[in-house]
């Protein structure tokens, strides 16, 4: 069983150092100090299990797990993050809160044994997504760096198959998520989903035309040009009281 | 309960004098009107006597039944009522002292029109001289009721905000303790002092609401101190300050959350090592506290991010000076600074000038 840790607190890497020693069969790879650290040695390692810190620099042990392709395992170590215990219970994945007794950390690795399935982890990943402190940024791959796209730096999202295209004055950045996902988690006042493959930020939008039959066709002050459709014109009117 | 009018040493004087002047004016009348000395002088003291009596039951029936605006006309039925028990009272007590004097009981049947005007206006102006005075009265007692009450809510709310809970502070303490106990025993029972100390320092009372620069540094020391057993190298901190300026006064545990947030700042929006700065200066007659972190301005925002920290520091700064000015940010390139300024004026007239300022934002 090969296990990473990542924390960015040396003595919390410590103590589950210490209780793994003890675990047989259990075989520590190496240990990671912040999330980016914790991508790349979980693409080098393919690791079994890791345990994984909710609170970390930059970006958090949720927006981690976003950017790996098949995650493995995770027992979450938490101390206190309400939201993130919510999403936890939600989900009926384990977490260890700080400190935790070799005992409650024996039984998490039990458990891991008996079960073995990241499908759990793919819906605390969803469900964490949805809280406050994620709903203010999109963390995103560019190639083998990270972006944290804070929201309103995002022009408009464009649906793209499996994924979803977010423009910024930056460029072009693809995220595996649906557009429902960004229509209900990006605050309504500010998004709007004007198009069944277009959502806008509104403060962007100098002018809409008609187009075509029921169609209108939004000018943003980038240049671009978005389709409305009928139904998204009717959102938008109500968004921006016209 | 209010005080009666008659408490006031001032208004005795004044209602003694102004009765006296009215006996006066009284005997002079009636000995106009070609009345004898004794009678005059006896009519003139009992009438005003019963007078004064009647009055003091009108006045003192207010301080328990105070009528309101829409009831003001029981003023004027209970000032008719009097006058007339008055004047009945007046003519039995002289027809019994003086049963058979001719002219004088002509002057009295004459003149009772303009003696019941007379007993009714004094009687009247009393009622309402009581009534303003015990509106007043209860004004001021609900002034004060309401002074008493915003000073406690304000000193609830200071306490809270300076006792704000870390639980997360708390709790990742406890978690390197725990990992401590294994391998360090002796450092865990050092950090244990340390967070017990750090504990203790959030639950002092009221009466030590204002500290020196140098206690607020020690309990600041403290907070470092753990704070870099849990972060290990990737924290630094530098203080400084002179030492002319370490008995410049403070508001109790205000330095330790703006320094926690910087750190929190500081820890999350960056990965590598960081430094965090605290320079302690004066400027006029403030105490000017800078505390710099590192951030990134890419990805972070601060405003947003951080809010809670910061706002509820502004806010404290606010209940103690009744000022939104003394806490100001700035971003330079990847260093935000927090900027406090803390006037340096004694601590009563801190408090005078709080409660005045009170005042004004309630009005």
């Amino acid at each position: 069983m090969k296990v990473i840790i990542i924390d960015d607190e040396p003595l919390a890497r410590e103590i589950v150092k210490e209780y793994l020693k003890t675990i047989p069969g259990a075989e520590l790879i190496t240990e990671c100090q912040d999330g980016f650290e914790g991508i790349k040695a979980i693409q080098q390692y393919q690791p079994d299990l890791i345990f994984l810190d909710i609170q970390m620099p930059k970006i958090n042990g949720f927006e981690m797990l976003e950017l790996i392709e098949a995650p493995p395992a995770v027992i979450f170590t938490t101390a206190f993050d309400e939201f993130a215990i919510k999403a936890f219970e939600s989900n009926a994945v384990d977490y260890l809160l700080k400190p935790f007794s070799k005992e409650r950390f024996e039984k998490a690795i039990q458990k891991y044994l008996q079960h073995q399935n990241s499908q759990q982890t793919q819906q605390v990943i969803e469900a964490a997504a949805q809280t406050p402190s994620q709903q203010n940024r999109v963390v995103v791959k560019d190639g083998n760096k990270i972006k944290i796209i804070p929201v309103n730096k995002i022009d408009y999202l464009e649906a793209s198959d499996d994924y979803v295209k977010i423009v910024t004055a930056e460029g072009t950045f693809l995220k595996k998520r649906t557009m429902n996902f960004f229509e209900q988690s990006l605050s309504p006042y500010h998004f709007v989903r004007v198009h069944r493959s277009y959502i806008v930020n509104t403060q962007l939008i100098t002018r809409i035309d008609p187009y075509e039959k029921d169609g209108h066709l939004l000018l943003l002050n980038t240049g671009a040009k978005l389709p409305v459709s009928k139904a998204g014109y009717a959102k938008l009117k109500e968004v921006l009281g016209i | 309960m209010a005080n009666s009018i008659l408490s006031d040493k001032r208004l005795r004087y004044f209602f003694a004098a102004w009765w006296l002047v009215w006996m006066l004016l009284q005997y002079i009348m009636l000995r106009q009107l070609n009345i004898d000395e004794l009678h005059s002088v006896s009519d003139s003291i009992i009438s005003n006597v019963l007078l004064a009596i009647c009055c003091f039951f009108i006045s003192n029936n207010m301080k328990y039944y105070l009528p309101r605006a829409e009831k003001y006309w029981y003023i004027l039925v209970v000032s008719l009522t009097a006058s007339f028990l008055w004047m009945l009272a007046l003519q039995a007590a002289m027809w019994m002292i003086f049963p058979e004097t001719d002219h004088y009981v002509q002057v009295i049947r004459t003149s009772w029109g303009i003696r019941f005007g007379a007993g009714y206006l004094l009687i009247s102006s009393i009622s309402m001289f009581s009534l303003l005075w015990y509106s007043q009265q209860e004004q001021k007692e609900m002034d004060k009721r309401k002074t008493e009450s915003e000073k406690l809510s304000k000193d609830a709310e200071l306490f809270k905000l300076r006792q704000q809970l870390q639980p997360h502070f708390l709790f990742n303490s406890l978690n390197s303790i725990s990992a401590l106990t294994g391998s360090h025993p002796d450092k865990a029972r050092h950090m244990i002092q340390q967070l017990s100390d750090f504990f203790r320092g959030t639950l002092r009372k009221d009466e030590h609401q204002w500290n020196s620069l140098e206690e607020e540094l020690k309990y600041l020391e403290l907070y470092l101190e753990i704070e870099k057993v849990r972060f290990g190298h990737r924290l630094q901190t530098e203080i400084n300050y002179i030492d002319e300026i370490l008995s410049m006064k403070v508001p109790a545990l205000l330095l330790q959350p703006v320094v926690e947030n910087a750190i929190k700042f500081g820890l999350y929006d960056t990965t590598g090592d960081i430094l965090i700065k605290l320079d302690a200066t004066t400027e006029e007659n403030n105490l000017k506290i800078v505390v710099e972190n590192p951030f990134d301005p890419e990805t972070s925002q601060p405003l947003k991010g951080t809010g809670f920290g910061l706002s509820s520091i502004r806010r404290r700064l606010f209940l103690l000076f009744a000022r939104n000015d003394l806490l100001t940010i700035k971003k330079d390139k990847e260093i935000f600074m927090t900027t406090i300024l803390i006037p340096q004026i004694d601590a009563i007239k801190t408090e005078r000038v709080f409660v005045e300022s009170n005042g004004k934002l309630e009005s």
